[in-house]
């Protein structure tokens, strides 16, 4: 399993937002969630990505507290670590 | 392929096979029979492997699905057939029989669905069949506790479709009339009066609707429930 460094978190959950439909230059720390269409079965498919790569489980409870790009970095990387 | 081990849930987990599914065959108590649907499975080319544990205990999926995942990489398809009944009338259905009857044919196709479905979206594909039955439509005295888990798989198998479709991911349900199993061995020949067709179905027709909710034919069906009851519910 990956080590989750902010820096390889922060790369990695962009590059899944991105691919959920927003341009990546769009998906920054302070984008929201609302503001890039991202949805909540794309927040359901961030957290099987994240639970792949680091190992991290994230509840739907979790989830719902999220609003920003940053958010879902910050909560990733705490519990990781 | 949960109740994979004889009736129904061999002859769509044969069905699959054919079709070029590795297989994981799903039993809770028939280990031999079971393993006689490996077997007859790789004889014919294919791959399978049998999986025993009790659907009703919730740590059950998980460990199919660890096992499935090693063996054979993401799940694509998930057969939801396991079930039992306890029937009576219902002023004589205790408060075990009905929460067997919902555990094992209700909640425990929610956990498996509930694994299965992440991947599946990761995966932008993935089929789940939901084995429902002609009583989750109509009524059949003597079966609330059954009518109701599987009225309750109809309605899951809707909203998880809804929640999935844009994914690639469908969700559909089998609705089996009478089917010529050791589940409805007992039943009564004048049952046969309400059957339009005038006959049992056999296993394989119902594996045979299987097979295509599974099929890449099947890509823009989702949260249907395919009656396969020679008319019954017509």
């Amino acid at each position: 399993m990956a080590t989750a460094t902010p820096e390889a978190v922060e790369s990695r959950i962009v590059e899944a937002l991105a691919s959920f439909g927003p341009d990546v230059e769009q998906v920054t720390r302070t984008a929201t969630f609302e503001e890039l269409d991202i949805d909540s079965l794309d927040l359901v498919e961030l957290a099987q990505i994240v639970e792949d790569e680091w190992g991290v489980e994230l509840k739907g409870d979790d989830m719902k507290g999220l609003k920003t790009v940053g958010d879902a970095i910050d909560l990733v990387v705490a519990r990781a670590s | 392929m949960t109740g994979a081990s004889r009736g129904i849930g061999a002859a769509v987990a044969r069905g699959l096979a054919e079709d070029g599914w590795p297989v994981g065959v799903a039993y809770h108590s028939g280990v031999e029979a079971a393993q006689a649907v490996v077997g007859e499975i790789e004889a014919s080319g294919g791959q399978a492997i049998a999986l025993g544990g009790d659907i009703a205990d919730p740590a059950t999926a998980d460990a199919y699905f660890m096992a499935l995942e090693e063996r054979f990489g993401t799940v694509h398809v998930l057969v939801n057939n396991a079930g039992v009944t306890r029937d009576n009338l219902s002023p004589q259905i205790g408060d075990e029989d009905w929460a067997t009857v919902i555990e094992t044919n209700l909640s425990a196709a929610f956990r498996m669905t509930r694994r299965a479905v992440p991947q599946m979206l990761r995966a932008r594909h993935g089929r789940i069949v939901n084995m429902a039955s002609v009583v989750g439509l109509r009524a059949n005295p003597g079966q609330a506790n059954y009518a109701a888990s599987k009225a309750g798989l109809i309605a899951m198998t809707k909203t998880v479709a809804a929640e999935v479709a844009r994914r690639g991911v469908t969700v559909n349900a089998v609705a089996p009339g009478l089917i010529d199993t050791d589940m409805t061995s007992e039943l009564d020949g004048d049952l046969l009066k309400v059957v339009p067709a005038r006959r049992q179905g056999t296993a394989e027709e119902v594996a045979a609707c299987v097979r295509f909710l599974a099929s890449d034919g099947a890509s823009y069906v989702t949260g249907a429930t395919l009656s396969v009851d020679g008319g019954m519910s017509a």
